[in-house]
């Protein structure tokens, strides 16, 4: 039996913004998940919302994200806790400020606001960052979210435009056309769209997604002590790009005062048959000691901040680090919105829209190509 | 500063000091540690002063290695048989980080009061039953003051006649229990001879204060703090002037800790099999966070479980007929002050439910997994990290906070670099 007109697989920041969207389109959605709004990715991130430069088709999606959130932002609820924050890139030295020049010229170059920051205006800035940085790049447009909050909205307005939301559903099956929940039962729709992030290949075999794994610390109460997501620029040398793991500063105020800590990625080791192993949540303590000392190297003052709690999540990483938005090239009726790693809380909008413009077939406003699943998963 | 051990004891009350005692007795000689958040052994029940024999015992008595660590705090699991604490330097500065490694723990880690929510009661001047003891304790003045003591439990009856005994007034007693509940119970305790006692010699003291049954606080009224205090008292309400409000529904399993070390908990308590092993390896629970049993089940628990993690399994496995007996009192004091449906319908939609993060019953009530309710509304995000706000939501809305995020007990940033197996903690965590 035909229950909608597109089935949406996961509930995370991306299945509920393309479920928003098709609705909006006027499509009869359903959205299926095994837990609740935002219980994944979604829950363990810190929901910055930042526009990137590390390619054109990276900038494109995340600009146009970006601005897709600041028009929503009037219609957020307060629990949203929506704020212009901004992004103050850190640079320790010269080889870092010059590529705080690159990126404020790439920027500037696409009509971002950007402001390359002397070092005693990064401390005027930041004043708990330590003496002696050589400069920063601030990006005031920037944005932080909370994300589960967010995701649990956009959900309620999806339903509010007659979307369905069944929760507590956990698909163990996916055909073309077909979708199988743990109880056994079968929803049936033309079109069915894989947002399961960290979980998508486990239900579309073949696609080359990863779980990186990231750690987070939240602190106490401390009001005022920074005022932007601060990151630091060292990643430009060796850091998140490899596969190795890795950890880098990357602070964030929070509307309570507290202070949000990141960050680390580690990919899951893969067994000699290409399986990660079991979730383990668990703490690294290692990994978890060196992102503190990382963020105390820049913020000395931070190691004295109470800690009230660390936890871990998985991100679903592409071998390009680009997500896979589009049609599946091989089984009809499969569209994908998954593999954000990082940045699916900012990109989740710009993939809603692309992904209801696709399916759709209008002309997409930014180029669909560099999304594309069949860049990695070859034509049909 | 590390520290390393056969046997490691978090918790100085009654089942840890119990555990301590038998362990040393073993020919095996294991080397104890004995850790505690406070300064002094005993615990909560034993905070004016333990026994005689834990002193002796800590002083070396069975000539084996046993040492206490005051002021220390588990923080978190670092592998199968090491833990991260917070903890002083012999010379009494700090805190400072430690790792302690060890052969088996023994989370020994006692209850918490249960707090149940209604309007008024995060009112300055509204404080737990044992938490008003404890503030007397600690040099709050009560003389002259007008007290009230509401909830359940024969701690109330403990709490009403020490502050009476400092000099408060204290107006009533609200116990929520029915009247022929308590009868039912003072009848049975006919068969404990020593808890008899204990009861009657309670009652002899607090003969000139109104103890009411089957009456519970409904409102808590006040501008800046707590004025008055409403008890439903069977078909009426009685309003109270009161300067103080202590209020205690009985007693919860602290489940905080065994939470972080990966114990499975089920019904708000530490899941363990027979002879005290918990689901995490190398763990062992005894006492209150196995379910509350009272300081008699404690100790016998505590024996048990350091005669089971010094090898000595037959000593530990003939302790269960005395330890089924002591859950046996601990039933009938659970089934005779069991809170009563009334008390889950108290709270209204804006009451408070979670004071740390300002989260309201109303805001709570839509979720359906405690995970869910700290996700999206925010309960349990706060400082005390759900240990008051989880046993309530357990009780208003079902809901079961099984697991919790390291470190169990806020900490400077700093400690979690101490983590690192490849740094050496100290006084100062951070360097290298």
């Amino acid at each position: 039996m035909r229950t909608a007109d597109v089935i949406i697989i996961g509930a995370g920041i991306i299945g509920c913004a393309c479920a928003r969207r098709l609705s909006s389109d006027g499509l009869r959605v359903l959205v299926l998940d095994a837990a609740f709004p935002g219980a994944g990715a979604t829950a363990a991130g810190m929901g910055h919302i930042v526009v990137m430069d590390d390619s054109q088709a990276m900038f494109s999606l995340t600009l146009a994200s970006r601005e897709a959130w600041a028009r929503l932002a009037p219609d957020l609820p307060p629990r949203a806790e929506y704020a212009a924050a901004g992004t103050l890139w850190v640079a320790a030295d010269q080889e870092e400020l010059d590529a705080a020049g690159h990126k404020h010229a790439f920027l500037r170059e696409r009509g971002v606001k950007a402001e390359l920051l002397d070092p005693d205006s990064l401390r005027g800035a930041e004043p708990n960052l330590r003496p002696g940085l050589a400069g920063g790049l601030l990006v005031p447009d920037d944005l932080v979210v909370y994300p589960p909050t967010v995701a649990a909205w956009l959900l309620g307005q999806a339903v509010r435009l007659g979307a369905r939301a069944v929760m507590g559903s956990r698909v163990v099956r996916v055909e073309s056309g077909r979708v199988t929940i743990a109880d056994g039962s079968v929803f049936e729709s033309p079109a069915i769209v894989n947002a399961g992030g960290q979980w998508s290949q486990d239900l579309t075999p073949g696609l080359p997604i990863r779980r990186r794994k990231g750690h987070l610390v939240i602190t106490d109460r401390s009001p005022g002590f920074c005022r932007h997501q601060v990151i630091e620029l060292g990643y430009i040398k060796k850091a998140h790009a490899s596969d190795e793991d890795s950890v880098a500063f990357n602070i964030q105020p929070r509307p309570t005062g507290q202070v949000l800590i990141g960050s680390s990625r580690q990919f899951d080791p893969i067994d000699e048959r290409g399986h990660g192993r079991p979730l383990d949540h668990g703490i690294d303590h290692a990994i978890l000691a060196r992102m503190i000392r990382r963020a105390a190297e820049y913020m000395p003052t931070l190691a004295g901040l109470r800690a009230l709690r660390a936890w871990t999540g998985f991100r679903a990483a592409t071998p390009d680090s680009l997500p896979l938005i589009g049609p599946h090239p091989r089984i009809p009726g499969l569209w994908l919105a998954t593999g954000h790693e990082g940045l699916g809380v900012t990109n989740s909008l710009g993939t809603a829209d692309l992904l209801a413009d696709l399916m759709a077939a209008r002309t997409p406003t930014i180029p669909a190509e560099p999304y594309s699943p069949s860049r990695v998963l070859g034509d049909g | 500063m590390d520290h390393s051990c056969d046997i490691l004891i978090i918790g100085a009350g009654p089942a840890g000091l119990h555990a301590a005692r038998a362990a040393s007795r073993s020919t095996r000689r294991p080397s104890i540690l004995l850790v505690d958040e406070n300064p002094s052994i005993g615990g909560q029940i034993w905070r004016r002063g333990a026994p005689a024999w834990a002193g002796r015992l800590l002083a070396g008595a069975n000539a084996c290695s046993i040492s206490y660590l005051s002021s220390t705090t588990v923080l978190q699991r670092l592998g199968p048989r090491a833990v991260l604490a917070s903890t002083l330097t012999p010379s009494g500065r700090g805190p400072i980080a430690a790792r302690i490694t060890f052969d088996t723990v023994i989370l020994a880690t006692g209850a918490r009061e249960l707090f149940l929510p209604f309007p008024g009661w995060t009112l300055p001047g509204v404080v737990g039953a044992g938490g008003a003891q404890a503030l007397v304790k600690s040099g709050l003045d009560v003389t002259g003051k007008r007290m009230v003591v509401a909830g359940s439990g024969p701690l109330l009856l403990a709490v009403a006649g020490f502050l009476r005994s400092r000099g408060a007034l204290v107006a009533a007693i609200a116990e929520q229990a029915p009247p022929a509940a308590i009868r039912r119970f003072a009848l049975s305790l006919a068969g404990y001879p020593t808890k008899a006692f204990q009861g009657l010699m309670l009652r002899a003291r607090l003969a000139s204060v109104p103890y009411w049954t089957g009456a519970w606080p409904i409102r808590a009224t006040g501008t800046d703090r707590i004025e008055r205090v409403t008890i439903r008292r069977g078909d009426r309400d009685v309003e109270i002037p009161c300067d103080l409000l202590a209020c205690g529904f009985g007693l919860v399993p602290s489940i905080h800790l065994a939470a972080v070390m990966g114990c499975e908990i089920r019904d708000g308590r530490v899941v363990t099999d027979d002879l005290l092993t918990t689901t995490a390896p190398h763990v062992l629970c005894a006492g209150e966070a196995n379910g509350i049993g009272g300081v008699e089940c404690a100790a016998i628990e505590g024996e048990m479980a350091g005669l089971a993690a010094a090898g000595m399994i037959d000593p530990a496995r003939r302790l269960l007929p005395a330890r089924a007996r002591a859950r046996r009192f601990a039933a009938l004091l659970d089934s005779a002050f069991a809170p009563r449906s009334e008390l889950s319908s108290l709270a209204s939609p804006d009451t408070i439910l979670c004071r740390c993060e300002d989260v309201t019953t109303g805001e709570v009530k839509p979720y359906t997994t405690w995970r869910e309710a700290k996700i999206h509304a925010r309960c349990g995000m706060g400082s005390c990290q759900g240990r008051v706000c989880g046993p309530i939501a357990r009780y208003l809305f079902g809901l079961d906070p099984g697991d919790a995020r390291p470190p169990a007990a806020p900490v400077d940033v700093a400690f979690l670099a101490a983590a690192d197996p490849g740094a050496i903690p100290g006084e100062s965590p951070l360097s290298e």
